[in-house]
């Protein structure tokens, strides 16, 4: 909770200007929104499209949004001036299945997700400095440096990161839920993939256990209809990702709409203390290639992507709500950006000026003691190992 | 895939000149080729194998699976992307020139692929399987370990998957961290059953993964994807293929042997150069395949030079190398003067910040070959 004030505070500017002009909503009057589309339900009774929200909230989620993007935009040229090394994966088009599911549930809550990890790591308190400086390989990283943008956790966030083999998260993500379900304490888990990772073996196998145990487990497929360069359609016979836990309840919903992602987790989370799991199926998008090695316009057409940003962007969809609902003005927003701006930039700088980790951190955590040897000299090539 | 491109590859790191050394200076000699007889040839293909072109070590691989799509009808290609070209090129053109039907993208499954792979197969056909990274091999290795070495065995010659190939890249690439640069081969030599071939060089893959298709046993094939690119070398466009379980000396010397497979090899020649300065003379084998391995080369070897070290990228506690030197050991105790040396990666998950550190370096081994001489 600590490393969400300072953005906490932040977010409170823009909302008190919105408060001291002549509007009429106090902060915490509430507003009812439509979602852009209906649920639709596979063996459920899918919830209402009418979703309760606050000024607060709404102008929260914008700026939620908006800093994620950009700390992805940034990325992205760290990424080009090799300041980050290794594999990256962007988040940019996807971040209302993040700001979305965080406003339904608690951080007892438990998530636990793939290598595109990174908004999910904000989403759950984590700082814009400790997600740089981990992208960058530096100490301050929130692993230490040691895990890299595919490797993101925070345990105090109950944020279980960050797997770099595709699928191998879901049944963990189970075991999680089990470990709930075992304590009573009425918390759930998030365990989220991607369309591709629908067709591992994996995900069959953990959703008959968390079926057969009643877990209080929440399967999310994050649909953003590739797979690397191939299309849902070309990899899976049904791209109902819904449905296809046959036995287990789904629900598709619209990931661009942070509202739809909000409702559908509330629902779930309900759903799964009572009933066992459910899979929340969100339609999404993501705006960057794969990876960044892959401009992102072989397989899919530029047509595509920019309709998907003029038609479905999940920021735009928010400011027309704050605009609509006269909570700021657009210079508002567009100061708001700016700041964001700022504040990337700053956490950046910061970032960089965290060290490496000490080169002993190459021992360190592999077993409990490990096994307490350095390295030094030349190239490293002399070692020196101690008893642990 | 589409975007895979050389694009991906370069951004790979592949450019930077650091990288440069590796590759580049690999030993480029010409082995003896089983030729494949020349009248059975009849496409335009082959018509030109006399030449030779300088090729990188993708399009060898690639030429090595146009030429056994073309011999063998009965030959399949398939993985993530496959048809698309593949991460890294190496099946690019496949499918426009066999067709879907031959050459074909699966959904993201290893276990399933390759578990469907040993059942093509068992039907007497070459199924060549891509795992896109040697690191994605695991969801597979049930079924390489417990389905495939054994298939042979327990059916008392009845079935066999011996058309299996898997095909995976392996290895460092400057900065690939946890699970795009691990060296698994390790896990695959201690089954007996199936083959581990590693190719060091663009002929060698073309010939060694032509073999190994063609192999009646199910073969691993790990290909260095650090030297997709930046190994070049005269590639005969011809059908040829290499000898299995072959190792071969590709430099000779009479202090010390070294033993190695794949990319480190030419970190190794580097070492063997500067030793050289140093006036210790290094022979230098290609084990090439790992199960079952040539040890009369290496015995034959380390009988003439009286030492030897063996090196790896993989970590050291149960590697590969592990084996070599108890082997030899055994077989050339007394003969040895020195203790087997071994550098290898160190006994860490592969890191992402500290991969320098991690690497069986030049340095390193400059460092081990000295002090094995000087015992
Ligand atoms: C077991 C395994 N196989 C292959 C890969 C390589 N790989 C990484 S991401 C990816 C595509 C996954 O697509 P999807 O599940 O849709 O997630 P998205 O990238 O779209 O978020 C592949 C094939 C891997 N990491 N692990
Ligand atoms: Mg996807």
């Amino acid at each position: 909770m600590a490393q969400l004030t300072h953005r906490t505070s932040s977010l409170l500017k823009p909302l008190s200007f919105a408060l001291s002009s002549t509007r009429h909503l106090s902060s915490t009057t509430p507003i009812t929104v439509e979602t852009s589309l209906p649920f639709t339900g596979h063996n459920i009774e899918p919830p209402s499209r009418s979703v309760e929200t606050t000024p607060q909230e709404l102008i929260k989620f914008f700026r939620d949004m908006a800093l994620m993007r950009r700390m992805e935009i940034a990325s992205d040229s760290l990424y080009k001036a090799k300041l980050i090394r290794g594999f990256c994966h962007l988040y940019d088009g996807q971040e209302a299945v993040a700001v979305g599911m965080e406003s339904a549930i608690t951080r007892k809550d438990c998530i636990i997700t793939a290598y595109r990890d990174h908004c999910l790591f904000l989403g759950r308190g984590g700082t814009l400095v400790e997600a740089f400086a981990e992208l960058m390989g530096r100490k301050e990283g929130c692993s230490k440096g040691k895990g890299g943008s595919m490797h993101f956790y925070k345990k105090e966030g109950g944020f279980y990161g960050g797997h770099g083999i595709v699928g191998a998260q879901v049944p963990l993500g189970c075991g999680l839920a089990f470990a709930q379900k075992y304590s009573k304490d009425e918390n759930v888990t998030f365990a989220m993939y991607g369309d591709g990772a629908a067709n591992q073996g994996q995900l069959f196998e953990a959703l008959n256990m968390a079926a057969l145990w009643d877990l209080p487990a929440i399967l999310v497929c994050e649909n953003n209809h590739y797979g690397m360069g191939t299309a849902e359609w070309r990899a899976a016979k049904s791209p109902a990702y819904y449905k296809r836990g046959d036995y287990v309840p789904g629900l598709k919903v619209d990931g661009m709409d942070a509202f739809a992602v909000k409702q559908a987790c509330k629902f779930a989370k309900e759903h799964a203390l009572k009933n066992g799991p459910i899979i929340l199926e969100m339609d999404t998008y993501r705006y960057h290639g794969h990876s960044m090695s892959d401009p992102g316009s072989t397989y899919r057409t530029r047509d595509e992507i920019s309709g998907v940003r003029q038609e479905r962007d999940p920021v735009e969809r928010i400011r027309k709500l704050v605009l609509a609902h006269d909570l700021a003005t657009e210079k508002e927003l567009k100061d708001t950006e700016k700041e964001i701006r700022k504040e990337v930039d700053d956490a950046i700088a910061k970032a960089k000026e965290s060290p490496l980790p000490d080169p002993s951190e190459l021992f360190t955590n592999i077993y409990v003691k490990g096994y307490g040897v350095e390295s030094y000299g030349a190239d490293r090539k002399e070692l020196r190992a101690v008893l642990p | 895939m589409a975007f895979g491109s050389l694009r991906r590859i370069e951004r790979f790191g592949w450019a930077s000149s650091k990288l440069e050394q590796r590759g580049r200076s690999i030993v480029r000699r010409l082995s003896t080729f089983t030729e494949v007889d020349e009248s059975k040839k009849n496409s335009s293909h082959q018509e030109t194998g006399k030449s030779n072109k300088s090729v990188n070590l993708f399009s060898a691989i690639n030429q090595a699976l146009h030429i056994a799509l073309e011999t063998d009808p009965r030959s399949y290609v398939f993985g993530e992307d496959v048809g698309f070209g593949g991460v890294f090129r190496c099946t690019s053109g496949l499918s426009d020139r066999f067709g879907k039907r031959r050459v074909f993208n699966t959904p993201l499954c290893e276990q399933g692929i390759v578990g469907f792979a040993i059942g093509l197969a068992a039907m007497g056909n070459r199924a060549i399987a891509e795992i896109q990274f040697a690191d994605y091999i695991f969801p597979a290795f049930d079924q390489i370990v417990n389905e495939a070495a054994k298939f042979r065995y327990r059916s008392g010659n009845q079935f066999n998957c011996g058309g299996l190939t898997i095909r995976a890249p392996y290895g460092a690439v400057g900065h690939g961290g946890h699970y795009h640069s691990q060296s698994p081969e390790a896990f695959f030599c201690h089954v007996p059953g199936i083959k581990v071939v590693i190719p060091r060089s663009p002929q060698q893959a073309k010939g060694l993964l032509l073999s190994s298709i063609r192999d009646p046993n199910p073969v691993v094939f790990f290909e260095p994807k650090w030297l997709y690119r930046l190994a070049v070398e005269e590639v005969p466009d011809k059908d040829y293929m290499l000898p299995l379980s072959e190792a071969e000396v590709i430099r000779e010397g009479s202090d010390i042997t070294l033993v190695g497979w794949g990319a480190q090899l030419s970190i190794m020649e580097q070492a063997c150069f500067d030793a050289e300065k140093d006036g210790i003379s290094c022979e230098l084998i290609d084990l090439k395949t790992l199960i079952p391995w040539d040890k009369e080369t290496v015995e034959a070897s380390v009988n003439k030079t009286g030492r030897l070290l063996v090196s790896h990228e993989a970590p050291i506690t149960g590697g590969f190398g592990a084996e070599i030197a108890a082997s030899i050991v055994e077989r050339c105790f007394l003969r040895l003067e020195a203790p087997v040396a071994r550098v290898c990666g160190l006994d860490t998950p592969f890191p992402l910040v500290f991969e320098p550190h991690y690497m069986p370096t030049k340095n390193k081994i400059l460092d081990a070959i000295k002090s094995t001489v000087k015992y």
